[in-house]
């Protein structure tokens, strides 16, 4: 799955369920198919407009990482 | 239809009051409204109350009869309106719709939220519960996180800057600072707020209005009526409730929030007037952006524009359109189930003449704009003198 980013930001006060993951980049991606997903990042920050993929899906949170 | 009037306002001062629970809050507020216009409890036609999530913040369930006889308003219709943030100005929609539509003669509307009780993790786990938790909620976003995705893609589509955010809060706590019911009464410097702890990127602490607790209530009835209990009735000349997709990656663009377009124009439709007769307003400034975003959004400006507009000053209490004279969410506080209520309240404020140090010289057509979670509930209200 493949997508360009819409949006991004960087959350530094988790709600309470992800204190162990903070801080984690947050973006809404514009997929291929003209659909939009909240997912997170993996790896290097992207700022939008960045071509991106999924690398993996975790608690069915989808991470995508820069190509 | 007939035309409705506020006829009592009434607040308890925004804070955090580790000794006051929801319900006494809520029973101030709802007084002090009845004594402003000298209307007994039992006079009360039906209660119809604003709070978003009393039962996750303090364990409490069926609220507007609690609070209602425990202010002697008893054995009449009690009502909890839910809509995020937006709670109480849909509490109020519906409330000024039963008097227009004759239901009832005198209906009171408060809102109410006691959110201090809770950790800032907790608040901010309760308050993400406003948007999508099956999607944008799963994957970790808080509102912070979700108005700061608004915000870059504002920046990036009209070059808004970190100094046009920060403008707002500035301003903000310039006009809360004079407010005697304010929970943060105090100035910040431009340097301030660009050098905050970082909540969600670009925004700041400083973007992010405050965690409070706090109640205000509002007494409605018929215009025709209004002389019986006060000289100084204001007319509520329009007002619309709209709604929007709960998840801000289902919106198709989120530089604006389109339920508040929407709402804008039926009530703007529905007084006769168009934006550029509006003089002041009360916004839904849950985040410096958001402030920003509604500017655009009922039309007082362009598209893109929201961010000059602020930083040139034209908002600011001496300004040409003053916005958020009560110092706003940012520093008046934002107890999300009151805040629409409260809003009302401060625009009735200001157009009876009434407002104080925070007094403006054009205070004859108001508006109030109310929003639930990243746009899907709006209220938009449009007060006048009578």
């Amino acid at each position: 799955m493949k997508g360009v980013i819409y949006t991004e930001t960087t959350v530094f006060a988790p709600p309470e369920q992800f204190a162990a993951d903070a801080p984690y980049q947050l973006v809404i991606v514009a997929l291929e198919d003209g659909k939009r997903l909240t997912a997170r990042i993996l790896g290097d920050r992207v700022a939008i407009g960045d071509a991106v993929e999924l690398a993996e899906s975790r608690n069915n949170i989808a991470f995508f990482h820069k190509i | 239809m007939r035309e409705v009037a506020v006829i009592g306002i009434g607040k308890t001062a925004f804070g955090a009051f580790a000794d006051r629970d929801l319900r006494s809050l809520a029973v101030e507020a709802g007084l002090a409204c009845l004594a402003d216009a000298n209307v007994s409890p039992s006079k009360v036609e039906a209660f119809y109350l604003g709070n978003f999530a009393g039962p996750s913040f303090v364990g409490q369930n069926h609220l507007a009869p609690y609070i209602a006889g425990a202010m002697g308003v008893e054995h009449v219709p009690c009502t909890r309106f839910e809509a995020a943030c937006a709670s109480s100005g849909s509490a109020f929609f519906h409330a000024v719709s039963s008097v227009a539509a004759g239901m009832y003669d005198l209906v009171l509307v408060g809102g109410v939220e006691k959110m201090t009780s809770q950790s800032t993790p907790k608040v901010t786990e309760i308050l993400a519960g406003a948007g999508d938790m099956s999607g944008e909620g799963r994957a970790g976003a808080t509102f912070p996180a979700l108005f700061a995705m608004i915000a870059r893609r504002h920046m990036y589509q009209y070059g808004t800057t970190r100094e046009q955010l920060a403008a707002v809060a500035v301003k903000n706590h310039s006009n809360g600072a004079k407010n005697p019911q304010a929970h943060m009464r105090k100035i910040i410097t431009m340097e301030q707020a660009l050098n905050g702890k970082p909540i969600a990127d670009p925004l700041t602490v400083y973007d992010c209005s405050l965690v409070s607790d706090g109640a205000a209530a509002v007494l409605i009835c018929p215009l025709e009526r209004a002389s019986e209990f006060t000289s100084k009735p204001v007319v509520v000349r329009g007002i619309a409730q709209t709604s929007d997709h709960v998840a801000l990656d289902e919106k198709d663009d989120i530089t604006t929030f389109r339920a508040v377009k929407e709402a804008a124009q039926k009530a703007y439709k529905m007084a006769g007037v168009t934006a550029s007769d509006i003089q002041f307003a009360e916004l839904h400034d849950c985040f410096t952006i958001a402030e920003i975003v509604a500017t655009e959004d009922l039309g007082f400006v362009e598209k893109g524009s929201g961010g000059p507009y602020v930083l040139e000053g034209k908002t600011c209490l001496r300004g040409e359109r003053p916005i958020n004279t009560s110092g706003g969410l940012k520093s008046k506080g934002h107890p999300v189930g009151a805040t629409g209520v409260a809003q009302i309240c401060d625009v009735v404020l200001q157009i009876r003449g009434d407002a104080g140090e925070r007094q403006i010289a054009r205070h004859d057509l108001g508006l109030a704009q109310n929003l639930g979670g990243s746009g899907a509930t709006a209220v938009v209200t449009v007060l006048g003198a009578a």
